[in-house]
């Protein structure tokens, strides 16, 4: 990839006596779509805020198109948008008026601004409540407006912290729709999730974080290939009796997991372990074969699942 | 990409925070001109006219009439209740209640910039009220010197340095109930109460005038009278008066800034 636009080395961030942030090394290039995947308290919502120059490092360095956000704060948040994880917007105002406000304080113009609202309204399919107060939106209308409302300046990195987090199934998908028409115009993004399907929809490449520390980096694909097998079966024999089938299934499987409620069986072809289960005269309450997904490799690497 | 106008946002970001709240208040335009005018004119009826009757068949306060010597007291009070009101609220609110002050701190805005506008707000809500005070004070005929223009500044300045005071505390402030009860119990009334407005501060025991001392309506009140009827200030007084208010605004300013940066950094 070409242009390098972040560049951190080392990055790390303390509270007293706890590490938020371990020593991370990561690049983010240009236009890429990069992902942060990991459970609550990871370090990632930490890590993004000083990527937007909003929180000081402890150490390490750090630099955002070529700066250091210590030293240049104001000049490289005039670059970013940012879409935090709870919602900002000024309740007392109207769609529109949110957007004009936060327009200005990139220091835009009043008729660069109203020339851009209608753009930015259609974008997030708000156009009939540019005069309803934002007190009034549904949650996932809000988190439309928070993020058109980061794209007014025309940011060249658009920074979204557990952007779906709290919306309904439907609202997510939207959403997702969005951010994949910016990823296109070649927007490069920075998203934070605990989802593993939003950050393989969304995301070229991603680190896998965990208790501060990157836990790997790759593309979502490649992260399965290399910490999981390409099925997995999923059985369950009921509470009482996962635990004393595990023995008898390890040989099976490529590798096994015990969750509280069911087993995962890691295979190259699930089909055909579940029929060798069966013909071994072992009769699961319920199995159910899948592909492996990020919240494998999640559990590979950290033995503990994404959302606990 | 990018067409934010960063040297623009350097100036006069404050100015855009303003610009905000300015249009935040607009919403409530008809509530804050209708309570601009109707809490002079109940006060001065009430006590202006109720009880000064009494007062001035007893001679007057200062040799004025009483609706004179409580005219410039009202209007300074009005001025900090108000500038106080309207950085108190704005901060909760920027803070905790919608977090707007973190959505602002994403932007190349700085957060002196953030606490300087919204004290420029409440200032800009200040002079509106202030001049609406004068103006129903004028009528009432409670002004009687060539220079009683100048108690809007005076009031300006009263509700500048109990506004930059504000900004500091209410910034600080995790649960706004107590804060609430704190300010308006401990510190508003007493301070109405105390600061040589209803009688000179000199009718109060000695260890009772301590409370006008510090009280920024004192000084403010002080300096109204001044300037509304012949009231004699010597030129450190007047000048002490002046000192006071503007140290307030000064340091209240300067806490302010520091406060937020360490709030938003989080």
């Amino acid at each position: 990839m070409s242009e390098k636009l972040i560049v951190a080395r080392g990055l790390t961030k303390t509270y007293g006596d706890f590490i938020a942030v371990d020593g991370i090394d990561f690049d983010v290039a240009k236009g890429e779509s990069f992902g942060f995947l990991g459970p609550n308290g990871a370090g990632k919502s930490t890590t993004m805020r000083i990527i937007g120059a909003t929180s000081v490092r402890t150490s390490g360095t750090l630099t955002i198109l070529g700066k250091d956000p210590e030293v240049h704060g104001p000049q490289i948040r005039a670059h970013l948008g940012v879409v935090p994880q709870q919602d900002n917007l000024d309740n007392e105002l109207t769609v529109s008026e949110n957007i004009f406000i936060y327009g200005r304080y990139f220091g835009l113009s009043s008729s660069f601004i109203n020339r851009k609202i209608p753009e930015l309204l259609e974008f997030a399919q708000l156009e009939e409540k540019k005069d309803t107060k934002v007190e009034a939106l549904s949650g996932g209308m809000k988190r439309r407006l928070t993020i058109a409302r980061s794209l007014v300046s025309e940011p060249d990195i658009l920074m979204l912290d557990e952007p779906t987090t709290g919306l309904d199934p439907q609202a997510r998908h939207i959403l997702w729709d969005r951010l994949f028409r910016l990823k296109e115009q070649g927007v490069t993004l920075l998203i934070t999730t605990h989802y593993m399907d939003e950050a393989e929809q969304l995301c070229d490449r991603l680190i896998v974080m965990d208790k501060g520390k990157i836990m790997a980096e790759d593309s979502p694909a490649q992260l399965i290939k290399d910490y999981s097998t390409k099925e997995v079966l999923e059985v369950r024999f009921g509470s009482d009796r996962n635990q004393e089938m595990v023995d008898v299934l390890r040989p099976l499987a490529d590798r096994i997991e015990v969750l509280p409620d069911r087993i995962l069986l890691y295979a190259t072809d699930g089909e055909q372990l579940l029929e060798q289960i069966t013909a071994k005269g072992i009769h699961p309450n319920t199995s159910l074969v899948r592909r492996s997904s990020l919240e494998d490799v999640f559990l590979r690497l950290t033995g503990r699942s994404l959302v606990e | 990409m990018m067409s934010a106008n960063i040297r623009k946002v350097s100036r006069f970001g404050s100015f855009h925070v303003a610009e905000a709240r300015i249009r935040n208040m607009l919403k409530w335009a008809g509530i804050i001109l209708f309570a601009a005018v109707i809490n002079p004119t109940l006060y001065l009826v009430s006590i202006g006219i109720g009880v000064g009757s009494l007062i001035d068949a007893n001679n007057g306060v200062n040799g004025v009439s009483y609706l004179t010597f409580l005219a410039p007291a009202l209007l300074a009070s009005a001025a900090i209740q108000g500038s106080s009101d309207e950085v108190i609220f704005p901060v909760m609110d920027g803070f905790k209640w919608n977090r707007t002050f973190f959505g602002m701190r994403s932007t190349p805005l700085t957060a002196r910039q953030i606490s300087l506008g919204i004290f420029l707000a409440a200032m800009a809500r200040a002079i509106v009220s202030i001049v609406i005070y004068w103006i129903v004070l004028y009528l009432f005929g409670a002004l009687e010197s060539d220079t009683a223009w100048l108690a809007m500044p005076a009031a300006l300045l009263a509700g500048a340095s109990m506004a930059a005071v504000m900004l500091a505390l209410a910034a600080k402030i995790e649960n706004e109930n107590f804060f609430f009860t704190l300010v308006g119990r401990f510190i508003m009334i007493p301070m109405f109460l105390f600061s040589g407005t209803f009688y000179p501060l000199t009718q109060m025991p000695i260890f009772l005038q301590f409370f006008g001392w510090i009280s920024p309506l004192w000084h403010a009140t002080e300096l109204g009278r001044y300037l509304t009827y012949d009231y004699p200030l010597s030129g450190l007084q007047l000048f002490t008066h002046l000192g006071v208010l503007s140290t307030m605004v000064a340091v209240g300013l300067f806490l302010s800034a520091r406060v937020f940066a360490k709030r938003l950094e989080k």
